[in-house]
């Protein structure tokens, strides 16, 4: 399977996919650890691949979505941006909003 | 590796003519900056598009000698 297709598959079989830097519990930078803290915050599940474990991922994924930097997000196959859309997004709203109308569960529904 | 302000803002002046671009150092290594970019060129586009048009004026340095460019896009009033 090639780079391309493993990260289409992963990103359209899991309602949210974050591409980063270390694990949802053990993010490895700053930009990935926001990102990792807004869904713990949402309590919305999310799948977490470590783009350290892998040279291709990191650098298919930047292919994939014409993206240069890590951590992407995608929600239901759709990439919704890096850290700093994704936190304006929170902190507007909109990705509860974005989330909701795309049926993926927020246990939490946190204040900004 | 690192990145002079004055080299961001003009990277992306030039790629984007007349974008109003303010750039904040966030920790004087050269390598974490913060830019707000406002520009007609934005309107109608979405948020990722308004951020991939600033990477693509930026030639390839983000992501790579540019390490963290902490990114606002606006269209003006």
């Amino acid at each position: 399977m090639s780079i391309h297709d493993f990260i289409d598959s992963q990103v359209k079989s899991n309602d949210v996919v974050v591409f980063m830097k270390g694990t949802p519990q053990f993010p490895m930078c700053g930009f990935s650890g926001q990102v990792a803290h807004i869904f713990n915050l949402l309590g919305v599940d999310y799948k977490g691949i470590n783009v350290l474990d892998s040279d291709e991922i990191r650098q298919g994924i930047k292919e994939y979505t014409n993206w240069p930097t890590i951590p992407q997000v995608f929600v239901k196959g759709e990439f919704v941006g890096g850290c700093d859309i994704v936190r304006e997004m929170y902190q507007s709203g909109e990705l509860q909003t974005l989330l909701e109308e795309k049926g993926v569960v927020v246990m939490g529904r946190a204040t900004a | 590796m690192a990145m002079e302000a004055t080299e961001i803002e003009r990277l992306i002046r030039d790629g984007l003519p007349d974008a109003t671009v303010e750039i904040r150092d966030l920790a004087g290594d050269g390598n974490h900056y913060a830019a707000t970019v406002v520009s007609e060129s934005f309107r109608g586009k979405s948020r990722v598009q308004q951020h991939q048009m600033v990477y693509a004026a930026l030639k390839g340095q983000m992501g790579g000698i540019l390490h963290a460019l902490a990114l606002q896009t606006n269209v003006p009033d």
